[in-house]
C-alpha cells in the first residue's frame, strides 16, 4: 500500500517536516528529527532504485489526475540513482555535523536552520523525481531560496553578500529556465516531460523551441556552476556555514547536471539537442575551460575551503566533458562521477568542518602542523584529496578511468593529456595542504587537538566510502552503465 | 508591418526583460538590483499570459453555447510563479537589511572596498 506512494512521500515528508522544525526548541530533539526524516528519505531512495534498476519505469499521477493534465512524478533509474545520491550524503552529513552545526549556528536560529535545511533538501528531491517541467521551475525555486537563507547564515558577514549573490545570479538563472519552458508550452501546450519528449519533434524546424533550447541551458549552467557562469559558487561555499558547503557541495550542483542530462537526452532528445545547437563542442570548451583554469585558481587559493570550490568547478567540468562525449562510456563516466564527486567533496567539507569547529579557521597559514594536532581530521583531508587528484583505490580513479576510456572511444587524444593534466594540477593544491599539514611545524601556542568524536565519525563514514567504492564498484559501475544505455536509447 | 504591430505584447516583454537584465547588471545599489530583477521576473509573467490569450476569447468559464475562452492554464502556472518571485524579493530584502547593519552601506563598490581592506 505504502510502496505504492513511494515516490510522492519521497517529497512531501521532508517537505512537511520542515515547517514542523519551527515548532521544536531543543537542539538534541531538532537534530534528531531532521536526521530521521533524511534518513527516511535514503531508505524511499533506496527502496525506488531498487525498483527501477531492472529499466522499470514507475509513474506516480498526483492527486489521481492522469498525465499529461496532471502532475506526474516520474521515477527511473536516473532519477532513482540521483534520489538516493542526494539523500544519503544528506543523511551522512547531518549525521556527524551536529556539533559543527550548533557551534556556527546561534542557538535561537537552530529552528530555522532546520526548517531551511529541509526544505532545500525537499526541493532538491523534488526536482529531481518530477516529470513535469514545470514543476522543476517550482522545485528549483524553493531548494535555492532555501539554499541562499542556509548560506546567509555563516558567521562571516561576507556570507551575506555572498549569500545575495548567489540570490541574483540564481534568480535570472531560474527566470531562464522559466522562458525556456514557457516557449516549449508554447509550442507543443504541454508541460509533462514525456509528452514534451513525443510532441517536440514534430516542431523541431520552429525557431521557438531553439530559443526555449538555449534559454534552458544557460539557465541550467548558471545553476549547475559550468564555468564561466561559475561566479557564485567560491564564495557561497566558502562563507557558507561548514555542514552546509558539505551538503550543497554533495548535492545542489549534481542536481543541476541531472537536470541538464534530463532536458537534453529525455526531452529536447539526442538528435535535435545536438543538432541544433553545436551542444558538443561547447560542452566541451566549456569542460575543458572549467577543468584548467578553475583547477589553476584552486592552486594560487589561500583559504581552503575556497580552493575546494574552485575545485569543485573543476570536478564539474569533467561531468559535462562525460556528457560532451554523447556515447554511452562518456554518459557512464558523467554519472559515475556525479556520485564520486558527491562522496569527495562532502567527506572533504566535512572534515573542514572539523578543522573550523577546532580553529575558527581554514586559512592555509593556520593549518601548518596540523597532521600532528588533528591526525584523524587531517588523514581525512589528505584521503579525499587524494580521491580527488584521482589515486588508485579511490572513487576519483574509477571516475576518471572511465572518463579516459570514454576520450580514447571518442578518438580525442587531446582530452586524454587534458584529464591527465587537471589530476596534475589536482595533486599540486592537495600536496600544498599535505606540506603545510605534515612538514611545517606548527605554532606553539596552539594547542587544540582533535575534532569531537561525532564529526570525525561522520567524516570517516564518508572516507571510507570514498574507498569502498574505489574498490568494490558493481552497485555504482552497473547502476551507471544501465542508466546511460537508457539515456541514449541503446539496448544493453 | 502588420505582424510587428500584432505582436506588440512581444515587443513589450523583449523591452522589459532587456531592461530589467540591464538594470541588474549596471547597477551598483542593491535595491536597485532587486527592483530590475522584478522587471526582468515580470516580463516573464507577460509572456505566459500573452501566449495563453486566445482572440475574442472570454474568461474559462463554462456557460450555455461555449463561448471560446482564453487558455487558463498559463495563468496559473504565472501565479506559482508571481508567489516564487514575491518570495526572493522578501528573502533578497531580508538580505540586505543585514547587509547594511553588517557594512553599514549597500552600494556594492563599498562594500568590496570594506571587504578589500580587510
Amino acid at each position: 500500500m505504502i510502496s505504492s506512494h513511494l515516490p510522492v512521500l519521497q517529497v512531501v515528508v521532508p517537505l512537511l517536516a520542515a515547517p514542523l522544525c519551527v515548532l521544536l526548541k531543543r537542539p538534541a530533539v531538532l537534530w534528531a528529527f531532521s536526521l530521521i526524516v533524511s534518513i527516511l528519505s535514503a531508505v524511499m531512495a533506496y527502496l525506488l532504485l531498487q525498483q527501477t534498476a531492472d529499466g522499470n519505469i514507475i509513474s506516480y499521477a498526483m492527486g489521481g489526475w492522469a498525465a499529461p493534465w496532471g502532475i506526474e512524478y516520474r521515477v527511473d533509474t536516473l532519477n532513482a540513482y540521483v534520489l538516493l545520491i542526494v539523500a544519503s550524503i544528506s543523511s551522512l552529513v547531518l549525521l556527524g555535523g551536529r556539533k559543527s552545526i550548533e557551534k556556527e549556528i546561534e542557538t535561537a536560529r537552530l529552528s530555522h536552520f532546520y526548517t531551511a535545511y529541509l526544505l532545500c533538501f525537499a526541493g532538491l528531491l523534488g526536482i529531481t523525481i518530477t516529470g513535469d517541467a514545470f514543476n522543476v521551475f517550482v522545485f528549483l525555486e524553493i531548494s535555492s531560496i532555501a539554499s541562499y537563507a542556509l548560506i546567509s547564515l555563516g558567521r562571516d558577514r561576507r556570507a551575506l553578500t555572498a549569500a545575495y549573490q548567489y540570490l541574483i545570479m540564481g534568480t535570472i538563472g531560474a527566470t531562464f529556465i522559466l522562458i525556456g519552458i514557457g516557449m516549449m508550452y508554447m509550442v507543443t501546450g504541454t508541460l509533462n516531460m514525456h509528452d514534451l519528449a513525443q510532441r517536440l519533434p514534430e516542431v523541431s524546424n520552429s525557431r521557438t523551441l531553439m530559443t526555449s533550447f538555449a534559454f534552458l541551458f544557460v539557465g541550467v549552467s548558471l545553476k549547475l556552476a559550468l564555468f564561466p557562469l561559475h561566479l557564485w559558487l567560491p564564495n557561497a561555499y566558502t562563507y557558507a556555514p561548514s555542514i552546509v558547503s558539505a551538503f550543497l557541495a554533495g548535492t545542489a550542483t549534481k542536481v543541476a547536471v541531472y537536470v541538464l542530462m534530463r532536458f537534453i537526452f529525455t526531452v529536447y532528445g539526442i538528435e535535435y539537442a545536438f543538432t541544433a545547437l553545436p551542444l558538443s563542442a561547447i560542452l566541451m570548451l566549456l569542460a575543458i575551460a572549467a577543468i584548467m583554469l578553475a583547477s589553476m585558481s584552486a592552486v594560487y587559493e589561500d583559504n581552503i575551503k575556497r580552493l575546494f570550490a574552485y575545485s569543485s568547478v573543476a570536478q564539474l567540468g569533467y561531468m559535462v566533458l562525460g556528457i560532451s562525449f554523447l556515447s554511452v562510456a562518456g554518459l557512464t563516466s558523467s554519472l559515475l562521477h556525479l556520485f564520486n564527486h558527491a562522496l569527495m567533496k562532502a567527506a572533504l567539507f566535512m572534515a573542514l568542518a572539523c578543522v573550523m569547529y577546532q580553529q575558527g579557521n581554514v586559512l592555509m597559514g593556520n593549518i601548518k602542523g596540523l597532521g600532528k594536532r588533528m591526525p584523524w581530521t587531517f588523514g581525512a583531508i589528505v584521503i579525499g584529496g587524494l580521491s580527488l587528484v584521482g589515486v588508485p583505490l579511490t572513487v576519483g580513479f574509477i571516475s576518471k578511468w572511465y572518463l579516459i576510456l570514454a576520450a580514447i572511444e571518442a578518438g580525442h587524444m587531446l582530452l586524454v593529456a587534458i584529464v591527465l593534466v587537471g589530476s596534475l594540477i589536482a595533486l599540486v593544491y592537495v600536496w600544498k595542504l599535505v606540506e603545510q599539514g605534515y612538514f611545517q611545524e606548527g605554532d606553539e601556542k596552539i594547542t587544540k587537538q582533535e575534532a569531537p568524536m561525532s564529526l570525525l565519525l561522520g567524516t570517516w563514514f564518508l572516507v571510507l566510502a570514498n574507498i569502498y567504492f574505489g574498490i568494490d564498484t558493481s552497485l555504482t559501475v552497473g547502476v551507471a552503465e544501465s542508466t546511460a544505455q537508457q539515456l541514449l536509447g541503446v539496448s544493453p | 508591418m502588420s505582424t510587428f504591430l500584432e505582436l506588440y505584447n512581444y515587443w513589450i516583454f523583449i523591452f522589459l526583460m532587456m531592461t530589467g537584465f540591464y538594470i541588474v547588471i549596471a547597477q551598483g545599489n542593491l535595491i536597485k538590483k532587486v527592483i530590475g530583477l522584478n522587471i526582468f521576473q515580470t516580463s516573464v509573467f507577460l509572456l505566459y499570459i500573452s501566449m495563453g490569450k486566445v482572440a475574442n476569447g472570454t474568461a474559462p468559464i463554462l456557460i450555455e453555447g461555449g463561448a471560446p475562452y482564453s487558455n487558463p492554464l498559463p495563468h496559473v502556472l504565472i501565479l506559482t510563479a508571481i508567489v516564487v518571485g514575491v518570495s526572493t524579493t522578501a528573502v533578497a530584502m531580508a538580505l540586505i537589511v543585514r547587509i547594511q547593519e553588517a557594512y553599514g552601506t549597500i552600494e556594492e563598490q563599498d562594500i568590496h572596498e570594506q571587504d578589500a581592506s580587510l
